[in-house]
């Protein structure tokens, strides 16, 4: 389906920016306007190229303080949110892996109802359970903690089904090589199986850690000191319906800081799971 | 290096099939004993209740005189050859081969020594660092028994270990593996459902059906003497001519009424089945040849020219007859020929498929 004639290669590639310039404008944007000061921004139209301003308000943003947000600094919502995030992906996958492996190699009473009460938590959105979830938070004292931010979120179904598929192909001589060759439960599941799902945790890592850092409603109930806030709900915190009283540079800056991350870890993931790609059996 | 002693052996899966039905068997030190039959006779589960694999339901399994049903893969110092040879995809070849030695705490430097000796001997050396998919066929085939050779176990458990393998690759492993297994003198229990590999390789034969043992022997014992219907058709290719015979006193003649000619035949009453393998027919020429054999006419059907010999498929009666002859054959079918076989050639079996 490669065809070199010229002319299509032009109308290709002419395809492909206008994509490329629609996704890239406004994040292109945003980036021009933390970089310019509150009067720029205010005073229409917007340069199209960044200001001087860079380095002053990514300092102001990150370490000062922001007054609309209690004068917490961007420095600390990222670690809020980084902590968050890291602690919800790696709570979600060390849950599932041993529950799937707990469904699939052993056989105990109640197996495959265990397994169905675990898969139907997937019928019931996190906003259905957000009452009494918020009740059972505040009686164990656990609001404005890191850990009423993250506990509820973990627990997950699809991470468990992703991994009991996964765990079903293993071929069953598998685990019989290793019982022959000596290898506990433990051993199995630490030498093989998960090296095996390496390909797996990761791509699970990357979903989960997004959807930890993007997470809204949850945080927003749970934490009422700024300090232990996301970046996400600080975002809309700095944000107030009289636009003078907006830092726009800073909620600029902000939103810059606030993608990084989640681009990072994709970025950085992505050479794993490409890796495991290619290393699986053919 | 150890016996093995199956005695009463059952097993009864939670369904209610049962799987494997009393089976007894005594397995010499340093032999190689397989077990042959068709899928779903019970040969694989038999092994891997030996292997530990499965829970024996009733009888005892000893391994070198000590009774094993109670212990696990691992405590019974065995080693398995599986099927699709269950390499760790993602470590080397060497750590395949390692892995059973360091989950049993053997010193490094010893295990560097074992791995490298073994994989001399399989001509591995230059293949130590590669994964298993970097391998070919008859590579992983390799390092699968070296995981196994490497452990020096009381017993090899080969579960139809080449029939991922083509066929020129499974005529050369098999000569190797009966080569290792002789020069290391470990007695092993090999299950095929190939009885050429089942002939060529065994020390001693267990011819399975439907979970029970039809016949336990050597592999030229059985073939001269079937003890049963089934182990007379199952053993040997083409198999056995199997002709149904009339009931009743007179001229030995089969179910359809065709007379068995030529002399000295004489039959029970009690036979109800002739076999004659294909290559104990020859073609009569002259009426000399009538004496002491039992003569059919026959029609031929079809030739199939191998080569070396050529198979002649005819119609005795209503039956149909292959006839083994050496070269070639210049018959065409539709021709009508006569064939004989020494009656010492003839296997007689009664109604139960019992040979008399």
């Amino acid at each position: 389906m490669i065809d070199n004639r010229p002319s299509r290669r032009i109308i290709a590639h002419a395809t492909l920016l206008v994509g490329v310039f629609i996704v890239a404008f406004p994040i292109y944007y945003t980036f021009v306007a933390s970089t310019h000061s509150l009067q720029t921004i205010l005073r229409p139209p917007l340069p199209l190229i960044p200001g001087d301003r860079f380095l002053e308000n990514y300092a102001t943003a990150l370490f000062g303080g922001i007054g609309q947000i209690g004068g917490v600094s961007v420095g600390r919502l990222l670690w809020n949110s980084t902590v968050v995030a890291v602690l919800i992906a790696v709570g979600k996958i060390l849950i599932s892996i041993i529950s799937a492996y707990a469904v699939v190699f052993f056989r105990f009473p109640l197996r495959m109802t265990f397994f169905w009460l675990i898969f139907i938590t997937l019928m019931l959105p996190v906003e259905v359970r957000i009452l009494p979830t918020y009740k059972v938070m505040v009686d164990f004292g656990l609001i404005d903690t890191y850990a009423g931010l993250t506990l509820p979120l973990m627990a997950s179904a699809t991470a468990t089904l992703l991994f009991r598929q996964f765990f079903m192909t293993i071929p069953g001589e598998l685990l019989e090589a290793a019982r022959v060759d000596g290898a506990g439960p433990w051993r199995f599941f630490w030498d093989i199986l998960l090296p095996l799902s390496k390909t797996n945790i990761a791509a699970l890592f990357v979903i989960q850690f997004i959807y930890g850092w993007t997470q809204y409603l949850w945080p927003l109930l749970v934490t009422n000191r700024n300090d232990m806030g996301t970046i996400v709900i600080a975002l809309r915190k700095m944000i107030s319906f009289a636009d003078a009283d907006t830092q726009w540079h800073l909620v600029m800056v902000t939103c810059i800081l606030a993608i990084l991350p989640p681009i990072l870890v994709v970025v950085f993931m992505q050479r794993w799971f490409v890796r495991g790609l290619v290393e699986t059996e053919k | 290096m150890a016996t093995v002693d199956l005695k009463n052996i059952r097993k009864i899966y939670p369904g209610g099939f049962e799987a494997v039905k009393k089976v007894n068997l005594a397995i010499r030190d340093g032999a190689l004993c397989v077990l042959v039959g068709p899928s779903g006779c019970g040969k694989s589960t038999l092994l891997r209740m030996i292997a530990g694999l499965e829970s024996i339901t009733e009888g005892e399994i000893a391994i070198d005189g000590r009774m094993v049903n109670e212990l696990g893969p691992a405590e019974r110092d065995i080693a398995m050859v599986f099927q699709n040879y269950a390499l760790y995809p993602h470590m080397s070849v060497y750590d395949n081969m390692a892995y059973g030695l360091r989950n049993r705490r053997m010193p490094k430097p010893e295990i560097d020594k074992r791995v490298r000796e073994v994989a001399a001997t399989l001509e591995l050396d230059h293949l130590l660092t590669r994964r298993p998919r970097e391998l070919s066929g008859g590579q992983r085939q390799r390092v699968a028994m070296g995981r196994a050779i490497v452990r020096n176990p009381k017993l090899f458990l080969f579960d139809e270990p080449l029939s991922n393998l083509d066929a020129k690759l499974r005529g050369q492993m098999r000569v190797e593996i009966k080569n290792l297994q002789r020069s290391l003198g470990v007695t092993s229990v090999y299950v095929t459902h190939d009885q050429l590999e089942a002939m060529t390789l065994a020390d001693v034969l267990v011819v399975m059906n439907a979970g029970n043992v039809e016949q336990i022997g050597a592999p030229l014992d059985i073939y001269e003497k079937p003890a049963t219907l089934f182990v007379a058709s199952f053993i040997g290719a083409p198999p056995m001519n199997l002709l149904p015979l009339r009931h009743g006193e007179g001229r030995a003649a089969l179910a359809d009424g065709t007379e068995i000619g030529g002399s000295g035949l004489s039959l029970s009453g009690e036979a109800t089945t002739l076999g004659i393998r294909p290559e104990n027919l020859f073609l009569v020429t002259n009426n000399d040849e009538i004496g002491g054999n039992a003569i059919f006419e026959i029609v031929i059907r079809a030739i199939e020219p191998v080569g070396a010999e050529s198979f002649i498929y005819g119609d005795v009666g209503k039956t149909r007859l292959v006839v083994r002859v050496a070269g070639k054959t210049a018959m065409e079918p539709g021709a009508k020929i006569h064939v004989g076989a020494k009656v010492a050639d003839l296997h007689v079996f009664d109604d139960a498929g019992i040979r008399i």
